[in-house]
């Protein structure tokens, strides 16, 4: 490399790079995240598999070849508890093609866990909204206020957490009334204090700090400065806690369904349909392999992208 | 250390009484009431007058508060209206199942998963790291219950006339059963005395107890019996041990002492060992702590799935059922274990930590 001089080496500096260049915006906060997350395989895995689940589930009338909840009898000549038949597999060219077997009222089971994936998704982006609206409003409050009403507030959240989550939302479902909305409700209660402690924890640091006095100093409303000024400061580490959030929420509410407190029949939901087979698992195992293997998919695919997302969205995890 | 240790001791108080209030609140709030869900529903309103007299519901709420807070206290946890047996009794017959599944399950969680973890961080970036966090990943997401059927399927069907065979449900073969120690070595105990009750909770641990009397076959019988329901229960908690193990030694690894120890040619497996490893120690602890909540829950599932009677599977039926007195018992039992479990991990911190302990 040729000796430039400091003056040299700025010109040449200057006359490379376009004026766009040298004007361009710094990336913002979720640009650089974006570009992170895209480095990190696991998370493009699990976002994949939430895109294809996604896709299953708008798409379900289009991918799954008989209603759901279709009886077949008569129609066809199939028996309960059948076993899968895939022609690309062997499966006699004659027979009807049937991926998953048939279940034990006559129905295509493909079709059912192809629409079971409506349930499962829908249920867990519910039960986290739910949890994350009002765990962080509850910890906003009272992380603002604080005083004896944050005391109060935070035991209360202590004790939900002394519970092992699966007993109490049992205890609260018992209460509501089995279904799926009462699972909901109780699964994003028993969930709901992690959202509270990360959202008070974070009023309680930004509080204190410089940009929320000056627009103390400026006049802004405690709630304009909760809802301009936090909130957006706590959206990261919620948005990790959230994403994970989905796939324990659907773990549990399958739970919860096998136990027969949460998605109640004809519904064509995994956890329940995992339960009504169950007794069959040493003579029709396809009936409780597959609702579980769909079970299985979907949780990892939140989990990888909730991974993905906090090493994403935490600079000071990369090494 | 004293002090550190009572303010912990006396934080896990209010905490405990908060529990029972809602465990008490929770079930006066469940819609019917214990009346027609034990009698029927077309029980007589007189019937149901008899019954409620005869288990204390006819007083106010707060009075039976009052009561169950007074009998809780004094370790009188009442008497289950479904089997009409106390439900110290229905503890004593159920609860060593359910610790001696927990306890499996922790065990092979711990035993399995901190190697596993401190294997991927050493070989971190390689193809042993990827392939065991991807399988830390499969096994966080996979339902407690489907595995313990797939499970089941395999080794109770699949392998059935191979070595590997083993049952799918219950505690012991038909045909066996295990003779408390107390029996076995010619005890005298006083029916009904405290002591008699001790022994007998003691010996309904079937491992436990067929291990010090030396009854080989019936140990063995009571381990595979325990083995699928434990491994199913153990994957959620060995997998999430795994990672953190990984992800805490990983982060010691790239501190400055580990560097100064190298630099003074202390040898490579002595410095995880004794440099990382113990540094490394304190989120893998309270994560097991956190876990036994975890195996608490799953252990419901799991006893469904494998047919035990345990206090999970009780406990469901309790809550389902509006038996008061076990939900009550029960769940004050199990609270209370785990806040004494969380007491350990905080007290388990003073020792690895001496920083917390100077406090």
């Amino acid at each position: 490399m040729s000796k430039l001089s400091r003056h040299e080496a700025m010109e040449k500096l200057v006359a490379e790079s376009s004026t766009d260049q040298l004007f361009e915006k710094p990336l913002g906060q979720w640009r650089l995240a974006l570009r992170r997350f895209r480095g990190r395989k696991s998370g493009m895995v699990g976002l994949f598999l939430i895109a294809s689940l996604i896709l299953v589930a708008v798409f379900a009338p289009l991918i799954a070849p008989y209603d759901p909840n279709e009886d077949l009898i008569g129609e066809q000549d199939v028996r309960r508890y059948q076993e899968p038949c895939i022609h690309l597999l062997g499966c006699d060219r004659d027979q009807p093609q049937h991926l998953m077997g048939i279940d034990g009222n006559v129905r295509d089971y493909f079709s059912r866990i192809v629409y079971g994936s409506r349930v499962s998704l829908q249920l867990g982006f519910f039960t986290v909204t739910l949890a994350l609206v009002v765990g962080s409003a509850i910890g906003a409050v009272s992380g603002y206020l604080g005083g004896w009403f944050d005391n109060i507030v935070m035991r209360f959240m202590d004790v939900i957490l002394g519970f092992p989550a699966l007993l109490l939302a049992i205890a609260i479902v018992a209460v509501l009334g089995p279904g799926l909305r009462n699972a909901l409700i109780a699964i994003a209660i028993v969930t709901l204090p992690g959202y509270a402690r990360v959202m008070r924890a974070q009023v309680l640091a930004i509080k204190e700090s410089d940009y929320v006095a000056a627009s103390q100093a400026l006049g802004a409303s405690p709630m304009q400065i909760l809802v301009r000024r936090v909130v957006p400061n706590a959206m990261t580490p919620l948005v990790v806690l959230a994403t994970l959030g989905i796939a324990t929420a659907i773990l549990e509410a399958a739970g919860l369904s096998f136990l027969g407190l949460g998605a109640q029949p004809p519904l064509a939901e995994w956890g329940s349909m995992l339960a009504d087979y169950r007794n069959q698992v040493f003579t029709a195992p396809h009936l409780v392999f597959y609702p579980g293997l769909a079970i299985m998919i979907t949780v990892l695919g939140f989990n990888l992208m909730g991974d993905g997302l906090r090493d994403a969205l935490d600079p000071t995890l990369n090494r | 250390m004293l002090s550190y240790l009572m303010r912990r001791v006396l934080l896990a108080i209010p905490v405990l009484i908060g529990i029972v209030l809602v465990v008490f609140l929770l079930l006066r709030a469940i819609p019917g009431d214990p009346c027609t869900a034990m009698l029927g529903e077309r029980a007589t309103e007189e019937a149901c007058e008899r019954f409620n007299e005869a288990n204390g519901l006819d007083e106010p709420v707060i009075v039976q508060l009052g009561i169950y807070m007074k009998n809780v206290v004094t370790f009188d946890l009442g008497e289950s209206v479904r089997f009409s047996r106390p439900v110290n009794q229905l503890l004593i017959e159920r609860l060593p199942l359910t610790t001696e599944l927990a306890l499996t399950a922790l065990a092979i969680a711990v035993l399995v998963g901190v190697p596993l973890g401190v294997l991927a961080a050493r070989r971190h970036n390689t193809f042993v790291d990827t392939g065991t966090m991807a399988l830390a990943n499969i096994g966080v997401s996979m339902p407690v219950f489907w595995l313990g059927l797939m499970l089941a399927y395999v080794f109770a069907l699949v392998l059935k006339d191979t070595p590997f065979a083993l049952p799918p449900s219950g505690r012991l073969s038909a045909g066996l059963s295990s003779v408390p120690y107390y029996e076995a070595w010619g005890w005298q105990l006083t029916e009904g005395s405290f002591w008699s009750k001790f022994h007998e909770y003691i010996g309904n641990h079937y491992i436990f107890n067929n291990l010090i009397t030396g009854n080989w076959e019936v140990f063995w019988d009571a381990v595979k019996h325990m083995i699928l329901p434990a491994v199913a229960l153990a994957t959620i908690p060995l997998s999430i041990i795994a990672r953190i193990t990984r992800s805490a030694l990983l982060e010691v690894m790239s501190k400055d002492y580990i560097r100064t120890a190298r630099a003074k040619g202390v040898s490579e497996w002595s410095v995880v060992r004794s440099h990382a490893f113990r540094n490394a120690l304190l989120p893998v602890v309270t994560i097991v702590g956190l876990q036994l909540g975890a195996l608490l829950g799953g252990a419901v599932l799991t006893e469904t799935v494998f047919n035990l009677g345990g206090v999970g599977r009780a406990l469901f039926d309790a809550i389902t059922g509006r038996d008061y007195a076990v939900v009550q018992g029960f769940t004050v039992v199990v609270a209370g274990v785990y806040v004494i479990v969380n007491l350990l991990v905080d007290l388990s911190y003073a020792y690895l930590d001496p920083r917390i302990r100077l406090e």
